[in-house]
């Protein structure tokens, strides 16, 4: 539409005596109109980082979910044949019980505890899922819950070949709705070690040593496989799967852009995004890192390159980095995993030197390096004391450590946990589950 | 009748097999086997400690033939399984005392 000069003389004319009247109006009216739009905008504003937000905790939410089935994978393909359907049984119903304790109790164990507190509601089951305030409550719940079920998953790995079903269900059912909880209500429910400064992003402490202290705890009053120690050396037991094994890695590691980039809880503005963005590109740095530290120690040490170790440092990378996944630069980030890579090396042949068979490495990667990435913390922000990491460390250690033990033994002497000498040897397939993994192949 | 069993590294089976078709033997068993003799294992390794495998992989051909036939099969087999290294097999060699087709009911040469 072309304006002429005179075109606009003409409606500047008319204009005139209406913004006049309009001055004589009200200027608070005017004001009002103003105030209305910027009350919309800012309520389009707000329904859109609520819609960001809950999609962070969705998405981020089923790619940890999807950890699940890393933990199985790797599971089934580092025990041997005749063990992998009780593998397989055992991810997915641990999967299913955490997340039905965690509705029932764990959830509000965890976040209803008083700020600064030690202890929350005991028995809470969630009631009807409200709308929430800046993001869906049903999403965060989901997002805890998948979290609590990631703790489960570690623990049998290092039990595996010769623990009994049942037992090891009932554990995990303390462990998810009692354990878990309120190790976690100390820390992300604003407990008392929140109050202390402890920091844990994600959960290198909260989730990862959680569930390496308690497979410690496990493989020490378990026992060692039969023959894995005999004659006085180490007899190794070599998994079934490598394939299956190293697909189990990669899917925990795109699960884990979930775990650490969710876990900055929101996404509806650029900071937040960005930092979900930055914590994408640390997390997978430092899991790169884990991996070559890991063939070379094996290279150098070993003269040998095996991936089950390499399997093991990217996953050791990827939990010491989870502590603090946002403030690091790459470089720092790629130190953090590469350490928590090396100890996780240098603790696989320590365990086999104390008999505490660990059988898919999982105390050298969740409990070592989830201590370290912890306390690694105080040296990458500076908002952190190494007290209050240290602090932390050992108190949900002390904590997981005996609490675990105290379970396992109530369990190894009253129904027993682990199964017969002749079981252990058929392979639990046949002992346990009465499924063989590969039917159709004659096993050893 | 005869029957060969033939003791094989597992990647010569078909320079193996195409001979013995050379020379006119259509028939063979073939059964995946672990063994040694004087060949040593070797050491391995698996997440730091060392273990020793002394079983290596091999190959079992068992094949009946008709006695004329022992002399050129045996031959075929010493030829294509052959390396120069150890662990290259064995060959054994045993009578056969009855054959059956189970298809036709054929016996004796007729039914290999």
């Amino acid at each position: 539409m072309k304006i002429s000069k005179s075109g606009l003389i003409k409606t500047s004319v008319y204009l005139l005596p209406l913004l006049g009247l309009s001055g004589l109006m009200a200027p608070g009216a005017w004001a009002d109109e103003v105030a209305d739009l910027a009350a919309k905008l800012d309520a389009q504003a707000t329904q859109t980082s609520y819609v960001f937000n809950t999609l962070l905790f969705l998405i981020g939410g089923f790619l940890v979910m999807w950890m699940a089935a890393g933990f199985a994978m790797l599971e089934a393909g580092l025990v041997r044949t005749k063990n992998v359907s009780m593998q397989c049984l055992k991810n997915i119903t641990l999967y299913a019980v955490a997340g039905i304790m965690f509705w029932l109790i764990g959830y509000n164990l965890m976040y209803g505890i008083a700020e600064g507190r030690v202890l929350g509601p005991l028995f809470k089951p969630m009631g009807d899922f409200g709308p929430g305030g800046d993001y869906a409550s049903a999403s965060d719940w989901f997002f805890q819950m998948v979290f609590c079920a990631t703790t489960a998953s570690i623990v049998s790995g290092t039990l595996a070949e010769r623990i009994k079903f049942w037992p090891f269900l009932i554990f995990i059912c303390f462990l998810t709705g009692f354990i878990y909880p309120i190790v976690g209500s100390w820390e992300w429910g604003k407990g008392w070690l929140d109050a202390k400064g402890f920091s844990d992003f994600a959960g290198s402490t909260l989730v990862h040593s959680t569930g390496g202290w308690a497979a410690l705890a496990g493989a020490i009053i378990l026992g060692a496989r039969k023959g894995k120690y005999e004659g006085g050396r180490v007899n190794p037991m070599p998994g079934s799967s490598m394939p299956l094994a190293t697909l189990g890695v990669f899917i925990l590691w795109l699960g884990w852009f979930g775990f650490n980039g969710a876990s900055q809880l929101a996404m509806g503005t650029i900071e937040d995004v960005s930092a979900v963005a930055r914590i994408f590109v640390n997390t997978n740095m430092a899991a790169c890192a884990g991996v070559v530290i890991a063939i070379l120690y094996t290279q150098i040490r070993y003269k040998n390159l095996d991936v089950t170790m390499a399997l093991n440092g990217a996953l050791a990378g990827l939990v010491a980095i989870t502590a603090e996944p946002l403030t690091p630069s790459v470089p720092v980030a790629m130190l953090v995993g590469g350490l928590g890579s090396l100890l996780a090396m240098l603790t696989v042949p320590l365990l086999d030197k104390f008999k505490i068979d660990d059988v898919v490495g999982a105390i050298p990667v969740h409990l070592v390096a989830g201590i370290f990435g912890t306390l690694a913390v105080a040296f990458t922000n500076k908002d952190v004391t190494f007290m209050a990491q240290l602090t932390g460390v050992l108190a949900i250690g002390a904590f997981v450590l005996v609490t675990s033990a105290i379970l396992w033994l109530v369990l190894k002497l009253s129904i027993g946990i682990r199964v017969s000498e002749e079981d252990e040897y058929a392979g639990l397939d046949h002992s346990e589950v009465g499924i063989a993994a590969y039917p159709e192949f004659v096993s050893q | 009748m005869k029957k060969i069993e033939a003791i094989i590294k597992p990647f010569k089976l078909d320079e193996v097999k195409e001979a013995l078709q050379g020379i006119g033997i259509t028939g063979m068993t073939v059964v995946e086997a672990k063994g040694f003799g004087r060949q040593k294992g070797h050491t391995e390794m698996y997440r730091g400690a060392e273990y020793v495998v002394d079983f290596l992989p091999k190959l079992k051909i068992e094949i009946v033939i008709a006695s004329d036939q022992l002399e050129a099969a045996i031959e075929a087999i010493k030829t294509t399984a052959n390396t120069g290294k150890i662990g290259d097999g064995k060959i054994f060699v045993t009578d056969v005392e009855q054959a059956i087709r189970i298809r036709t009911g054929e016996t004796g040469t007729n039914a290999i």
